[in-house]
């Protein structure tokens, strides 16, 4: 097998994909939590995605990747077989949930990819573990099936009520928690305002909250500063500092408006390949 | 008497059209220059140039033979001694090294120009095919088996002597391009990437093998690297980028150096179409007057800018190069000097402007240069949309952090002796990773030292 090689591709949602691609140096050490930098071709980009799974055995890693750019665009033009420029990992730090007891996972869109492997690794650790998985509508929620076998209790909720309940993560989390749920932390991953809402809401019902930065990158080791964000008052490097933090501590608003430089270049690119 | 025949300057772009695109500045001396240069080498028995040289390069043989007219053993001598000798005829600060010890210099019309003439042998081999040569070596170094981390100057220099001397050697690299500084840093109008990409095919020719996309303390561990190898080298570099620590540093359109060239070096974002964005600032303002922060000003302004250089002490202090200083100013670069940025001030969140204090010269601090001090009440802001930090870099802390019986300063330094021997057994580093942020040339320097090193401690364990 070619190094980098795509070996599945299934379309999990509207604009969703998984692929699994072979990286034998990759899964050696990787863990739950850390991140891959990938090109796809000479030309490309470099882009980080978290890492949702992987198998020693079979030398494997998963990402999932949401089509939103000129990168995840090309790369949804890639078949099985087809392989990658450069796929580099594992980077950033492995979760660390370890002190924790009862912890309630929030995933929003591909932010379920992060949570899975933690849901996985918690129940392993025979720890109490619930999830809430959002979405706008049903056809973009994704990896129910797996969720709901890794967690104690799985709770659906989209913006239209199309599955589960209708409203938002965080409407789901506040009627767990007054309906009698103790968790001692929110581990919530998903874009930066769901991110923003979930720890304006965990600080008010306080309880600890772990947040997973999805910052644009460079080089993915600590080289560029590109990822830095302020948390806690310090600037800090999503890639070699994290890509966890205390979600009470990030300063959300800088973070969603460094997320958006280049939305004007990114534009343009895009439209270029969608032609 | 006769007359004293000056030095022969490097023919140039001119700084009009220079700032227009990215080929490279210096031209390269046609044969007849070089030739009249060499003429001017008095070849000095004792050679004191030689001294100056960190990989021992001997100068006065090689520019001997190109008063022949003997390219190939001009070439032949001085890719023997010189691993990357096209990048170190372009890059090295010769000034305070061969040069400097010239004795042309103060009386006799200038130093000899030894970088041009190494720059114009080292372009000769590459056109004419001179490949590096394996040398007369033990026959056991033959199983001898060495890592090298990082492809940087010190690796390259420490790969290719090793391989050189018949050991079987692998490089480890981050990225998914080997060359380290020299793609992601140094700008093509300084060091066209096509020179530096020949010089490591000399250096794979040797039989070196390079990986790219392997973060070692993250992909691999160093203890893994040894239970496979008989030694390994680190040359990690120093790739942490420092900032200011001031207010509004995070804002959209403030870079730090390390990523303004990353982007438009090693992911070619200036040119048309590339995928990799950066900003194109219309007034940009560099912090810092080193080398990078000349190179990330005069990137800025081929892209279109109006560049100022915003640096706290005085001209006197500016730890960059005079010809790169020069050829900034030539280009338009604005200094504003004993200017030390206090905030930099956002609208909607991407920089706006920067509000910097004025600066007069104090009494000489630790370093010896004489320590800036505030003028109070003299607060005033630059206009400006784009910030770029250059303020230097430290060593990354990934293989420190995986390894923590390794032997580091609390500068984060890896402590190494002048060999490049560490506190582990058969783990040898050199360059930035061990000095900190310096040049090219020491870097392989020390990577010629460790490969000695290792060479020799392989034998004695056999």
């Amino acid at each position: 097998m070619k190094n980098f090689e795509i070996v599945s591709k299934r379309r999990l949602a509207e604009n969703v994909s998984e692929y699994e691609i072979y990286a034998p140096y990759v899964v050696r050490h990787c863990l739950a939590g850390q991140f891959v930098i990938l090109r796809t071709d000479e030309d490309g980009e470099r882009v980080p995605f978290t890492i949702c799974d992987y198998s020693r055995e079979l030398g494997t890693v998963r990402i999932l990747v949401q089509e939103i750019g000129y990168t995840t665009l090309k790369l949804s033009r890639m078949e099985v077989g087809d392989a990658l420029a450069d796929f580099v990992g594992p980077l950033g730090n492995a979760t660390d949930l370890s002190e924790f007891k009862s912890i309630c996972l929030v995933g929003g869109g591909i932010g379920t990819a992060v949570i899975y492997p933690q849901a996985k690794q918690l129940r392993s650790e025979r720890k109490s573990v619930d999830a809430i998985i959002g979405a706008r509508n049903k056809d973009l929620l994704m990896y129910t099936e797996e969720m709901r076998a890794a967690c104690d209790n799985l709770y659906l909720i989209t913006d239209d009520g199309s599955n589960g309940k209708k409203g938002f993560v965080t409407d789901m989390l506040r009627e767990l928690v007054n309906g009698g749920k103790k968790y001692d932390c929110v581990f919530a991953v998903g874009p930066l305002p769901m991110m923003k809402a979930v720890c304006a809401l965990t600080e008010e019902l306080g309880i600890r909250t772990v947040v997973s930065m999805n910052s644009m990158m460079v080089d993915g080791t600590g080289m560029c500063g590109c990822c830095r964000l302020t948390v806690g008052g310090r600037t800090r490097y999503a890639c070699i500092d994290g890509p966890e933090f205390d979600g009470h501590e990030v300063d959300f608003d800088e973070a969603i408006s460094r997320s958006r430089i280049y939305r004007e270049q990114e534009q343009n690119h895009v439209c270029s390949i969608r032609g | 008497m006769t007359e004293i025949i000056t030095r022969h300057e490097m023919p140039a772009q001119s700084a009009e059209n220079r700032i227009n695109n990215f080929d490279e500045v210096a031209l390269g001396y046609t044969p007849s220059i070089a030739e009249a240069e060499a003429e001017r080498c008095l070849n000095c028995k004792n050679a004191p140039c030689m001294k100056g040289c960190p990989v021992g390069v001997h100068i006065p043989d090689f520019i001997g033979k190109i008063k022949e007219g003997d390219m190939r053993g001009a070439a032949e001598i001085l890719t023997g001694d010189n691993n990357l000798p096209a990048i170190c005829g372009r890059v090295c600060p010769q000034e305070n090294q061969c040069e400097k010890y010239c004795v042309r210099k103060v009386k006799l019309g200038g130093s000899v120009a030894i970088g041009n003439l190494e720059r114009y042998t080292a372009d000769w081999a590459m056109h004419n095919g001179i490949e590096a040569k394996h040398r007369e070596s033990d026959e056991r170094l033959r199983r001898m088996k060495a890592a090298i981390v990082g492809s940087g100057p010190a690796s390259l220099s420490c790969a290719a002597d090793l391989a050189r001397a018949g050991a079987n050697v692998t490089v480890f690299e981050a990225l998914h391009k080997a060359g380290g500084v020299l793609v992601y840093g140094i700008p093509e109008f300084r060091l066209p990437k096509t020179v530096v990409q020949k010089e490591i095919d000399r250096v794979l020719a040797l039989g070196v093998k390079i990986v790219t996309d392997v973060v070692v303390g993250k992909t691999l561990f160093i203890d893994e690297l040894l239970e496979e190898f008989d030694c390994v080298f680190i040359g990690s570099g120093a790739g942490l980028p420092s900032f200011l620590g001031i207010k509004g540093e995070n804002l959209n359109g403030v870079y730090s150096a390390n990523e303004y060239l990353t982007r438009l070096n090693l992911m070619k974002a200036y040119e048309n179409g590339a995928v990799t964005p950066v900003l194109r600032g219309k007034k940009v303002v560099v912090v810092g007057a080193g080398n990078v922060a000349m190179d990330s000003a005069r990137t800025a302004r081929r892209l279109g800018a109006e560049v100022r250089l915003a640096y706290r002490r005085s001209r006197a202090e500016m730890p960059a190069r005079a010809e790169e200083i020069e050829h900034a100013e030539q280009e338009g670069i604005i200094f504003d000097l004993l200017v030390n940025p206090v905030e930099i001030i956002g609208e909607n969140g991407y920089a706006s402007a920067m509000r910097c204090v004025r600066m007069s010269l104090g009494e000489p601090d630790a370093s010896g240069r004489r320590r800036p001090v505030e003028i109070d009440g003299s607060e005033f802001e630059i206009d400006c949309d784009e910030v770029i930090v250059a303020l230097g870099t430290s060593p990354n802390p990934i293989i420190k952090n995986s390894m923590p019986r390794l032997e580091t300063t609390n500068r984060g330094t890896i402590v190494a002796d002048e060999y490049g021997r560490t506190s582990v057994e058969r783990l040898y580093a050199g360059g930035d990773a061990i000095t900190g942020a310096a040049t090219v040339i020491l870097a392989m320097g020390a990577g010629k030292r460790a490969a000695e090193a290792m060479l020799k401690d392989y034998i004695e364990r056999k």
